[in-house]
């Protein structure tokens, strides 16, 4: 794979050169290029640890782009997907991404990554090739890039609605519980910024962070059990991600620690994450999300039912990334529409402000600050390994790339449109640390 | 509430439309609501109109449909009447509503119970008359929503409506319920209950119920019942009235300390169950490597994969016995015992054998065949994990008391992992194989001069060492996930067993894994789980420096 990506490189880099000399042959090439189909890259891991959660993201973008293509594709012109597999190695996500942007059969888009680690790989290629990124996961924020379009969740849209939520159960104590890594660091920074913010003392909050796979839980799990049997109400925060779950949600069920004792209120916990596991005595444990396969909307039953269908499988479930994936792919059909072609930098100005209908019965829409406007939620784990929506945001909240509760970002903003073109502003100072408008 | 807006332009026009949003939502909200009180209303009116029987049948009606609101309060107060009517099939639809199967007609009236929610299409029961509905989706039936407040609160009813059968358990856990809760309202009704009760436990914990509640009125002899106990509700509600410096605090600081003290030593008693039973996965772990390590000196680095071959035999013996899951784990001891065993024994015979002496090329070629059967499993029954479900005699805890509860996967797999041991010693001590073993182990050279066929007994060492591996999945596929990547997480934690125990000695393996276990978890809640193992290995790397043959050095010449 790495030698065959490198030669491609090489000899897509002395195509480019080749092209150079020849402005004339270049601008035939371009003409012949926007009779040809519009190239899609997905860069989703279909092999090692990550593929259980990225495969079905692959198989969802061809439904996406099948469907596109029967509605006649996009601007007279047909949809080609573009698959890699970066086999949840982050570097080779950087490279295979440099693959796609590079050489004649450039992508005009990708969709992919899952792990923030893989984001960061991928980042400085797209920036410095001038790529479009869409990234459907939740994630930790404390980044802005021109070039991606962050269309999962940032921690406002999760974790503080879930933790508003909470308190006003009566939650007063918090064990905040991750997996050892940068979104669950980040996030629980952030968490605890609020909370203390929202007057908990330091002795109400315990943080601990366990090794991605951990399955010795034992003694943590009765850690939190003394922890939460203090006399008032006790709630767990979990960033805990992959596999590592399904071995502490036992020992929660063993050790009888009910969702009426102390709640567990996940965030990288979803409809996939459960068909691992008997959910019976999960029922009552949350999860955070903005869209749960359960939502009650006509066009959430008109996706589930066309996954099924492209799927063939009847027990298949969709999840919030799915989602993601979902408003991202129709936000940047719209935006190419609008632009009237697929050209990187007019499609980053005409999609801001653009807005697709979500799966949950309202509309999103891409904000200046790349993140776009979603709804949150509160689910209940049901016996069947489903959510049951117990809370919801009355309106739809928007993104916020730079938190306001940590004191280093407190005062970031970040603003795509003319003239300010800012992915970093200080608002106090006025001053751009990063971006065009920096200069 | 406050929900950040990510860019701060039009914050402020933001800010003004969530009020209004609000606003709007609860004009709605009410606007259902009326509407839904003017529909009952309506059916009443229509019931009184009608004959007797159209009464009954528009009583549970109005029932039922007080359940359909979106308010979780209304909701559990709409339980609260069913439990409190006269209606025949109310622990039936209170059952329903727990388990997230009671729903309205989207388009229409009627009430049904879902009786079997799994796959898209339901089977759907009338919940009023029982009767056969037919089929119904998601997109037909409107399931009632409840939450975790009140999921408590219809427990609550469906144990006080149980009450009343008189069943000693449910008794018990309605007891249990009281203890903090009783208030002058009560006090005299729990009094009675208290007099009438036959069974002794139910009376104790009523007994500690009202005495508490006799402490918060001041009354200093009720302490003396206090005395002790290990609830921490009790010793929640001491730390308020011992912080006063009245005699009575004097007094229940003292009771409180006694408490204190009380579980302080439960808690060491728990955190050394906790450490044995980690340690019992490490010996488990690592004896099968102590053999073919220790008496070999094969460095397997596919050890762990053994161990995932055990735990991959457990789960397919499960799906070849569905249903049973005791049987099924009965069965995978001996199952898989003998299929690492067998992968052993040709790992020995195909690999090992012409790479005798020479130990880094063991390591890279054993470390090769690691990666083989993990994409081996992975292509064979896919790269995602496999459930293996837990007979229900190893499903919960033991509770012992108020303060110490042991875990039943743990403390089987504990007095697993010291069954194999002593069988494995047994073996090494009593049996042929085990002296040959023993002879080659020592002097390789003199046992092939007294006729021990050397490399017969090498792989039946191997092929045990095999086994125990596979026995050790049979155990792990209890506490974690089995999937291909299981062996990996225990391959180093084996090595350190078996170096710090000792080269080829199995005590030194049971007692080295059982004091790493103890020592991690004494440290893991001050220091949390990365680093608490991190102190280990370098304590560890330490220890070898100082005393390099281990705890137990071994007694002949290793080969």
């Amino acid at each position: 794979m790495t030698t065959t990506s490198l030669r491609k490189w090489i000899a897509g880099s002395s195509i480019v050169l080749g092209l150079a000399g020849f402005g004339s042959t270049a601008l035939a090439q371009e003409a012949a290029q926007d009779q040809g189909p519009i190239r899609v890259g997905i860069l989703h891991s279909l092999s090692g640890t990550m593929a259980i959660s990225e495969s079905t993201l692959k198989d969802e973008m061809l439904m996406l782009i099948d469907k596109q293509n029967e509605a006649g594709g996009l601007l007279g012109r047909q949809l080609e997907p573009v698959v890699m597999d970066p086999a949840s190695d982050w570097s080779l996500y950087a490279e295979q991404a440099r693959d796609m942007l590079t050489g004649d059969d450039r992508v005009d888009v990708i969709f992919g990554n899952w792990t923030s680690a893989s984001r960061k790989a991928v980042l400085p290629v797209v920036e410095e090739l001038d790529g479009l990124l869409f990234y459907p996961v939740q994630y930790e924020g404390e980044e802005s890039s021109e070039n991606i379009f962050y269309t999962g969740a940032a921690p406002n849209q999760q974790a503080i609605p879930a933790v508003d939520y909470l308190m006003s159960q009566g939650v007063e104590r918090w064990a905040l519980l991750g997996t050892d890594y940068v979104y669950p660091r980040t996030t629980n920074k952030i968490l605890e910024a609020y909370l203390k913010a929202n007057g908990v003392a330091d002795d109400d909050i315990m943080v601990n962070y366990t090794p991605f796979g951990f399955s010795d839980w034992q003694s943590i799990v009765s850690q939190v059990k003394d922890f939460g049997s203090q006399g008032r109400k006790t709630a767990v925060v979990s960033t805990i991600n992959g596999d590592a779950n399904v071995p502490f949600y036992n020992e929660l069920a063993n050790q009888g620690i009910s969702a009426g004792d102390i709640p567990v209120v996940a965030f990288s916990v979803g409809e996939q994450e459960l068909t691992g596991i008997d959910t019976a005595p999960l029922v009552g444990h949350m999860a955070a999300w903005n869209y749960f396969m359960s939502v009650d909307s006509d066009a959430n039953y008109d996706f589930i039912d066309d996954w099924v269908a492209y799927t063939g499988n009847d027990e298949a479930v969709t999840n919030d990334p799915m989602e993601a994936h979902y408003i991202g792919f129709n936000m940047w059909t719209q935006a190419v529409e609008k632009a009237g072609t697929t050209d990187v930098d007019a499609v980053k100005d005409s999609i801001i402000g653009v807005t697709v209908p979500n799966l949950s019965g309202g509309a999103s829409t891409m904000m200046p600050n790349h993140h776009i406007t979603k709804p949150v939620m509160i689910g209940e784990i049901q016996d069947d390994g489903q959510f049951s929506v117990v809370w919801q945001t009355p309106t739809t909240v928007a993104g916020d790339a730079w938190s306001d509760y940590l004191p280093e970002s407190k005062n970031l903003i970040s603003d795509w449109r003319a003239p300010l073109r800012c992915g970093k502003l200080d608002v106090e100072s006025m001053t751009c640390e990063d971006g065009p408008g920096a200069d | 509430m406050s929900f950040t807006t990510g860019w701060k332009g039009p914050a402020p026009r933001r800010r003004l439309t969530i009020p209004m949003l609000l606003c709007l939502l609860m004009a709605c909200g009410l606007g259902i609501g009326s509407e839904a009180s003017a529909a009952s209303g309506e059916s009443q009116v229509q019931a009184s109109k009608g004959e007797p029987q159209a009464q009954a049948k528009g009583e549970p009606r109005a029932l039922l449909g007080a359940l359909d609101t979106g308010s979780f309060q209304a909701k559990g107060d709409a339980a609260q009447a069913i439990a409190e009517s006269g209606a025949e099939q109310k622990t039936r639809w209170l059952q329903a509503l727990l388990d997230g199967r009671l729903g309205k007609e989207r388009r229409g009236d009627r009430f049904y119970i879902v009786t079997d929610d799994s796959g898209r299409e339901w089977p759907i029961i009338d919940a009023i008359t029982f009767e056969d509905a037919g089929t119904g989706t998601r997109r037909t039936v409107d399931i009632f929503k409840i939450n975790n407040e009140l999921r408590t609160r219809i427990e609550g009813l469906l144990a006080s409506l149980s009450l009343s059968a008189g069943n000693e358990a449910s008794r018990l856990s309605a007891a249990q319920r009281l203890v903090g809760e009783v208030t002058a309202d009560n006090a005299d009704r729990v009094r009675g209950m208290r007099d009438d009760e036959e069974s002794d436990a139910v009376r104790g914990q009523l007994d500690v119920a009202l005495a508490l509640y006799d402490l918060q009125q001041g009354d200093a002899e009720a302490l003396d019942a206090l005395r002790g106990n290990l609830d921490t509700r009790v010793r929640n509600a001491l730390t308020p009235i011992a912080a006063g410096d009245s005699a009575l605090a004097a007094e229940a600081q003292s009771v409180l300390d006694g408490i204190e003290s009380k579980r302080a030593w439960y808690d060491r008693a728990q955190t050394l169950f906790f450490g044995l039973s980690a340690g019992s996965i490490l010996v488990l772990a690592a004896i099968g490597l102590a053999i073919t390590f220790g008496v070999m000196g094969v460095i397997n680095m596919a050890h762990g994969e053994l161990i995932m071959i055990g735990a991959y035999t457990t789960w397919l013996i499960q799906q070849a016995l569905p249903g049973q899951p005791g049987l099924a784990l009965a069965l995978a001891i001996p199952g898989g015992f003998l299929v690492a065993g067998g992968f052993g024994v040709v790992i020995e015979r195909t690999v090992i054998r012409f790479l005798k002496g020479r130990p880094l090329e063991t390591l890279l070629a054993t470390f090769g065949l690691s990666l083989v059967l993990q994409q081996l499993v992975r292509t064979v029954f896919s790269p995602l994990n496999r459930r293996v479900t837990s007979p229900e005699w190893l499903q919960g805890a033991w509770q012992i008391n108020e303060a110490l509860s042991l875990t039943l996967n743990r403390l089987g797999v504990l007095l697993f992992c010291l069954a194999v041991f002593a069988a494995l010693w047994a073996l090494m001590r009593y049996t042929r194989l085990g002296l040959e073993v023993r002879a080659v182990t020592q002097n390789r050279a003199m046992a092939r001069a007294m006729g021990v066929r050397a490399t017969r007994v090498d792989m039946l060492t191997f092929g045990l060492g095999a086994g125990v591996a596979g026995l050790a999945g049979v155990a792990l596929s209890q506490l974690t996930n089995v999937g291909p990547n299981l062996g990996q997480g225990y391959i180093v934690d084996s090595f350190l067993v078996v170096v710090f125990g000792g080269v080829g000695n199995l005590w030194g393996t049971l007692v080295a894994g059982m004091s790493l276990g103890v020592i991690n978890q004494v440290l893991q809640p001050w220091v949390g789980a990365v680093l608490a193992k991190i102190i280990v290995l370098v304590g560890v790397i330490l220890f070898i420096q100082k005393r390099p043959q281990g705890i137990f050095a071994p007694k002949g010449r290793t080969s």
